[in-house]
């Protein structure tokens, strides 16, 4: 454990010395891990809604009401409720940035 | 280890540049750096293009995989059905070197040089890498079927449980066997690849017998003392679909076969001699992992840090999909598989520039079964990690399965099959 910070301590001297890209943030991943079926970078095929630049307030209250069961679904309202309300509000605000 | 402690210490003494020439021609921190993926089905390929996306384009991915094209499981038991066709599962590599500067190798990786940080290729060649994705898939226990050592048995009793030219060989053993005939399949115990995938394939053999060869019948013989996904769903499809036509036998442990005379032997049942006999043998971790002493668990399976996929047995090499050690409630899909090359891959783009990985991996699995060649059936769950378990459990109170077979969630199968194949390949 000492060693991994070590490690990323000494990493991170390096990165600022050759000039690295962000670091991946978790919103990122979650976002992501939505992409499966709504397409990456919130873009869909055909078949399924694209997410990427949708208003945010509609996508989060439509995850909402699919995880209080007020909007039926196949799959949504089992899905949606492994999220928090606050992780749904900041996934809505992310696809919402995204560019259409 | 030997060259991390070194590194280490000599950071710890305060120079950073003297850290960089320690590492030599190995760069470190995100830009330039090089990743080496091996395997490219639903983990391997979502790595790749997902640490070239995560890094914006700053990191080197070098893909290697023996195979020409992608060739999806999901979705191959309607090969087998009839209603599709190799080419309709199959996806080109290309547009992971085209749109994401994927550089895809066609060859296979004979052996891992975890000190010096290369892998050897079966066309002589080496790929450095600072850290190197495993996506080896699994393969089969073979030594518990002795009989399938004889020459020409591979070829007559099929698994095809990896798609591809085994999915049409089966759909060809079928259309062969005259009406009247008994297709008989086996299950391993579990975990196996995909917990569904052998129910679907019963019914989507049944489907085919009812409308082509409607004497003929399926008889499945699972190791399992039960049907290990969506039970009631499929229990419900073969009373309303196939009655008479498939018969289940739990608790039947295929423990050698016959390939000559098509028979299967059991641990306590008699044998059962079979028109077409498809034996889904039991499974580990790909080779090249069990090769490389990564599966730790009981032989067979990888244990992972499910924060980074990053191997517990060695430094740098991460496993992912259906070779690992699955934590509670997750299934070896193509779907979890996908999941967890994003996982790696920002966890990889992170630990590359020195950073800490994402602390709260949360993500789903859907898995969608046919039950004809229009409905469809699907079981779901989100899994989140657990800091004080350091695994990934499913959330309480998510996830769930369809209340009916319904033809809506036949189309929406097929679209999940298309935006998985596109956010993996394309």
């Amino acid at each position: 454990m000492i060693q991994m910070k070590h490690a990323l301590v000494a990493g991170a001297l390096l990165a600022a010395a050759v000039g690295a890209q962000a670091e991946v943030a978790q919103i990122r991943v979650w976002a992501a891990a939505c992409a499966n079926c709504h397409g990456t970078m919130g873009k869909a095929e055909p078949g399924m809604e694209s997410l990427a630049g949708k208003d945010k307030d509609e996508l989060l209250q439509k995850m909402l009401d699919f995880k209080s069961g007020k909007k039926p679904a196949t799959i949504m309202h089992q899905l949606s409720k492994g999220y928090t309300d606050e992780q749904l509000q900041q996934l809505a605000a992310y696809f919402a940035s995204l560019k259409k | 280890m030997m060259q991390r402690r070194h590194f280490v210490q000599t950071l710890g003494a305060g120079s950073a540049v003297a850290g960089l020439g320690l590492l030599g021609g190995c760069a470190a921190g995100g830009s330039g750096a090089k990743v080496v993926v091996v395997g490219g089905g639903y983990g391997g390929a979502t790595a790749a293009k997902y640490v070239r996306l995560f890094s914006d384009y700053g990191i080197d991915v070098t893909l290697v995989e023996p195979n020409a094209a992608f060739v999806s499981c999901p979705i191959s038991n309607l090969v087998i059905q009839g209603s599709k066709t190799l080419a309709d599962v199959t996806t080109p590599y290309d547009n992971l070197s085209k749109r994401h500067g994927v550089k895809v190798v066609k060859d296979m990786v004979t052996s891992i040089d975890a000190e010096k940080r290369m892998v050897k290729l079966a066309s002589g060649g080496e790929l450095p890498y600072d850290r190197l994705i495993l996506s080896p898939g699994i393969d089969f226990m073979w030594e518990t079927l002795p009989g399938m050592a004889k020459e020409g048995a591979k070829d007559k009793v099929l698994h095809a449980w990896k798609a591809g030219a085994q999915t049409v060989a089966l759909r060809k053993q079928l259309e062969a066997m005259p009406d009247g005939g008994v297709y008989a399949l086996s299950i391993p115990l579990a975990p196996y690849r995909c917990p569904p995938g052998p129910y679907e394939r019963a019914c989507m053999v049944a489907n085919y017998f009812k409308k082509a060869k409607p004497k003929s019948k399926v008889v499945i013989f699972d190791a399992n003392d039960d049907i290990q996904s969506k039970k009631g769903l499929f229990m419900k499809a073969w009373d309303e679909h196939y009655k008479g036509i498939i018969e289940y036998r739990p608790k039947h442990r295929v423990t050698d076969v016959d390939a000559a005379t098509n028979t299967l032997k059991f641990e306590f049942n008699d044998d059962f001699k079979a028109s077409v006999a498809n034996v889904v043998p039991a499974m580990r971790a790909g080779d090249l992992a069990v090769k490389a002493g990564l599966a730790t668990a009981n032989a067979r399976w990888c244990e992972v840090d499910f924060l980074t996929f990053e191997s517990k047995a060695a430094k740098n090499i991460h496993v992912l999909g259906d070779s690992i050690q699955i934590a509670p409630g997750m299934p070896k899909s193509g779907h979890m598989a996908n999941q967890h090359g994003k996982t790696c891959a920002a966890a990889v783009v992170n630990l590359l520039q020195g950073k800490a990985p994402p602390q709260l991996p949360i993500y789903a699995n859907t898995c969608y079964s046919f039950v004809t060649d229009e409905d469809v059936v699907h079981v779901a769950s989100v899994h989140r990690y657990d800091a004080e378990k350091k695994t990934m459990l499913t959330v309480p109170g998510s996830g769930g399965v369809s209340v009916a077979a319904s033809e809506l969630e036949g189309r929406y199968a097929m679209a999940w099959a298309r935006n998985i194949w596109a956010d993996t390949l394309a």
